[in-house]
C-alpha cells in the first residue's frame, strides 16, 4: 500500500511534479506512463526517497518516506533509470554488496541472491565483469538488485529503453511474473507496453495526473470505433454516390490518390460499427463496384492518451473539451508527441501484423531516445 | 556501514589505488629513513615522518578522489539513497575504508623503529607517539579529501583541487610571513573570508537572506571587536595560519611532546569534514 498525497517538486521556478495524490493496493501492476519529461522520474525518485518533495508525503505501508525513511525502504525496491552498477565488480559481487546494505546475512543472503539470479536468469554471466556485460544483462543485473531482501513493492523506472526487441519481450515477460507476487511499478513513455502488461495506468503530463484507470476502462473514455477506411478503383464522385443512402454516414473524406486506387475515411455517429461496413460492403455490391479493402479504425489507448494530454492542455489555456475531439487538431497533437508513433490500429485481418508492428513501435523509441541521450 | 566498509575495501583492492597509495607512502619513508636514520646515522625516527608527511600532498589526493565524486558518475549514489541506510552510514563506511588502506602500509611503517633500535638507541616513546600522530594527521587529510570529492563528479577535478588544498595547508606557515601582520590587513582579511563563506552559504542553501544576514551579522561583529580592542587584530592572520596548518602541530610531535590539543584540533577537523561530506550528500537530494 502506498499513499502519495500532494506531491509537490518544484526547481526555482520550474514545477516539475504538480500536486500529484494517487493510492497504490497491493498485487497489481501499475504503469507510468507519460511523454520524457513528464514528471515520472521524479515522481519515482521521491516515491523511493531519492529525492526530497517540496511538499506533500509519500506513505509505503505507513511509513514515510521522509521520516521513517528505514523502514519504508526496506519496503521497496528501486531501479533507477540509469541502473546504478559498479561496472568493475561481477553481478555475484554487486548483489552480495546490495544485500549486505539491506541487512541480509549469511545463509539468507546466499539464498536469496541464488533465487534472484534464477528469477532474472543471469546464471550464466554471474562471474563476469558488470562491464562486459549487454544492456539487458545489465538490466537484469539492476532488477536483481532491486528484488534483494524481497521488498513488497517494486519501482521500476523505465525498464526497456534501449533494449532490442527480443531483450525487451523477455523484461515484459519478467515483469508481469513479478506482478504476481509483488506490486510493481513501473514507468514508460511506449504506449503498447504499458497496454500489454499492466492492470492499472496513471497518466501524467506536465507534472500532473491526468488519468488513473484500469486499460479497458480508459478506452471505454473515449467514444465507440466510428470510422471504416475503404480502398476502391471508384472515383470519389462514385463513392459519394453509392454511400448517398445510408443513413449515420456523417462526412467521408478522401486521401490524396498516391496510386490508382481511392482510400475513404467514412466517418459514423451509429453505435455499432458493422451495421454500417455491412451497409457499405451491400451497396458497393448492388452498384457492381469493387472494394478491395476496408478496415475499421477503432479507438485505443493511444487515442485516448492524445486526447487526455489535449484536454489537459486545453484546461491551462481554457479551451473546450469538445475541441479536443476536432481530428486535425488531434493529428497534430500526435505529431508534436513525437515519442508515441502514431499507428493506425486498424483491426484486419492479419492481427498478428499488430504484434509485430507495436515491437517495430518500441525499437523506434527507443532509439529515438538512445539519440536524445547521446 | 560494515556493507560500505567491505564493499570499498574490495573496490581498493581490486583496483590499484590501495596499492599504488601503500607504494608511494612506503617508499618515500624509506627513502626518509635511508637518508636520516642511516646515513646521517640518526636515531630519531620521527624526523623521517616529518619529512614523509610531504608525500601526503600527492598520495591522499589520489586515494580521496574518487571516493564519491565516481558514485555521482556513475549514477550509483541513486543506489546508495535507496538503500535502507543513512547517508551518515555511507559517508562513516567509506572514511573507514580508507583509513584501514591507510593504516596497513602504517603497520608496515611501525616496524622500523623497532628494527632500527636492534642497532642503536632509538627514542621509541617519541617514535611510536609521532607514528600516531602522523596516522592522525593523514586521517584529518583524508577527512577533507573525501569532502572535496564530494563536491564535484569529476574525478581530476577533486584531485587537483585536493592537491592544492594540501599544498596550500602544507606552506602556510611559511606564506604566514609574507601576510600583513597589522590590524588593518587582518581585519579586511577577516571581512573577505566572510564573504566568501556567505556566497558558500548562498551556493549550498539557495537562500539569499540567510547567506546576506550570516555576512553582516559577522561583518558587524568583527568591526565591533576591531574597534573595542585593536591589539587584538595585529598579527592575527599569521596566526590564523598557523593555527590552521594541520603540519606545523605535526612538528610538536616530532620534536618530543605528545600534544593533546592538537589530537583534538585533528579529530575535530576529521568531524567537521566528515559532517560537511553528509550535508552535500544530502544536499543533492534536496538540489
Amino acid at each position: 500500500m502506498i499513499n502519495v498525497e500532494h506531491l509537490t517538486k518544484r526547481y526555482g521556478d520550474f514545477t516539475a511534479v504538480n500536486d500529484i495524490s494517487f493510492e497504490i493496493n497491493e498485487g497489481h501492476v501499475y504503469g507510468f506512463l507519460g511523454p520524457n519529461g513528464a514528471g515520472k522520474s521524479t515522481t519515482m525518485n521521491i516515491m523511493t526517497g531519492c529525492l526530497s518533495a517540496t511538499e506533500g508525503h509519500v506513505k509505503i505501508y505507513g511509513y514515510d518516506i521522509f521520516e521513517e525513511p528505514k523502514m519504508a525502504k526496506k519496503l521497496i525496491g528501486y531501479l533507477p533509470e540509469h541502473p546504478p552498477l559498479y561496472m568493475n565488480e561481477t553481478p555475484l559481487e554487486y548483489l552480495q554488496f546490495v544485500g549486505e546494505a539491506k541487512g541480509l546475512r549469511g545463509a539468507e543472503l546466499k539464498q536469496q541472491i541464488d533465487q534472484v539470479i534464477q528469477l532474472t536468469k543471469i546464471q550464466n554471466v554471474k562471474n563476469r565483469r558488470i562491464s562486459a556485460l549487454s544492456k539487458g544483462y545489465k538490466q537484469r543485473v539492476g532488477i536483481a538488485q532491486a528484488l534483494l531482501g524481497n521488498p513488497k513493492v517494486i519501482i521500476l523506472d523505465e525498464p526497456t529503453v534501449g533494449l532490442d526487441p527480443i531483450q525487451i519481450i523477455e523484461i515484459r515477460d519478467l515483469i508481469r511474473e513479478l506482478g504476481k507476487t509483488h506490486t510493481v511499478i513501473f514507468s514508460s513513455h511506449i504506449l503498447s507496453e504499458v497496454q500489454a502488461i499492466c492492470d492499472r495506468i496513471l497518466i501524467i503530463s506536465k507534472g500532473k495526473l491526468i488519468a488513473f484507470d484500469e486499460p479497458e476502462n480508459l478506452e471505454k473514455l473515449l467514444l465507440a470505433p466510428s470510422e471504416i477506411i475503404i480502398t476502391t478503383d471508384a472515383t470519389a464522385e462514385e463513392v459519394r454516390d453509392i454511400l448517398a443512402d445510408i443513413s449515420h454516414i456523417v462526412d467521408i473524406i478522401f486521401e490524396e490518390k498516391t496510386s490508382e486506387y481511392l482510400k475513404a475515411h467514412i466517418k459514423t455517429d451509429h453505435d455499432n460499427i458493422y451495421d454500417i461496413s455491412r451497409a457499405v460492403f451491400s451497396a458497393f455490391a448492388s452498384k457492381g463496384k469493387i472494394l478491395l479493402e476496408m478496415s475499421l479504425k477503432k479507438a485505443n489507448l493511444e487515442d485516448v492518451f492524445i486526447e487526455l494530454m489535449e484536454s489537459s492542455d486545453n484546461d491551462s489555456t481554457n479551451n473546450s473539451a469538445d475541441e479536443s475531439r476536432n481530428d486535425s487538431f488531434r493529428d497534430s497533437a500526435s505529431e508534436n508527441f513525437n515519442n508515441i508513433e502514431s499507428k493506425e490500429n486498424t483491426t484486419d485481418i492479419n492481427s498478428t501484423e499488430n504484434d509485430i508492428n507495436s515491437t517495430y513501435i518500441d525499437i523506434n523509441s527507443a532509439e529515438e531516445s538512445e539519440a536524445a541521450g547521446k | 556501514m560494515i556493507a560500505i566498509l567491505k564493499h570499498e575495501l574490495r573496490t581498493y583492492f581490486h583496483s590499484l589505488t590501495a596499492y599504488v597509495f601503500g607504494a608511494f607512502l612506503l617508499a618515500f619513508v624509506g627513502i626518509g629513513a635511508m637518508l636520516y636514520n642511516i646515513q646521517a646515522a640518526v636515531s630519531n625516527f620521527e624526523f623521517v615522518l616529518n619529512f614523509g608527511s610531504l608525500i601526503f600532498v600527492v598520495i591522499v589526493p589520489i586515494l580521496t578522489m574518487r571516493v564519491i565524486a565516481e558514485e555521482k558518475k556513475q549514477k550509483t549514489d541513486q543506489l546508495l539513497y535507496s538503500l535502507p541506510i543513512t547517508t551518515t552510514q555511507v559517508v562513516i563506511g567509506k572514511y573507514l575504508a580508507l583509513l584501514t588502506v591507510y593504516l596497513i602500509p602504517l603497520c608496515i611503517i611501525c616496524l622500523y623503529p623497532l628494527i632500527f633500535s636492534n642497532f642503536g638507541d632509538v627514542y621509541l616513546l617519541t617514535a611510536y607517539g609521532s607514528i600516531l600522530a602522523f596516522f592522525i594527521m593523514g586521517s584529518a587529510l583524508i577527512a577533507i579529501g573525501v569532502f572535496i570529492s564530494s563536491l564535484t563528479e569529476n574525478q581530476g577535478f577533486a584531485a587537483g583541487i585536493g592537491i592544492a588544498v594540501i599544498l596550500l595547508n602544507y606552506y602556510s606557515v611559511s606564506l604566514s610571513e609574507y601576510v600583513s601582520s597589522t590590524a588593518y590587513g587582518a581585519i579586511i582579511a577577516m571581512c573577505l573570508i566572510i564573504i566568501v563563506l556567505g556566497a558558500v552559504i548562498n551556493h549550498l542553501t539557495k537562500n539569499q537572506k540567510l547567506a546576506y544576514g550570516i555576512c553582516i551579522i559577522l561583518i558587524a561583529g568583527t568591526m565591533a571587536a576591531y574597534f573595542v580592542d585593536v591589539t587584538k587584530f595585529e598579527g592575527l592572520l599569521p596566526n590564523i595560519m598557523k593555527k590552521l596548518s594541520l603540519f606545523e602541530r605535526f612538528n610538536v610531535f616530532v620534536n618530543g611532546a605528545f600534544d593533546l590539543t592538537s589530537i583534538v584540533y585533528y579529530v575535530t577537523v576529521i568531524v567537521f569534514f566528515l559532517f560537511l561530506s553528509v550535508q552535500s550528500l544530502e544536499k543533492r537530494r534536496y538540489n
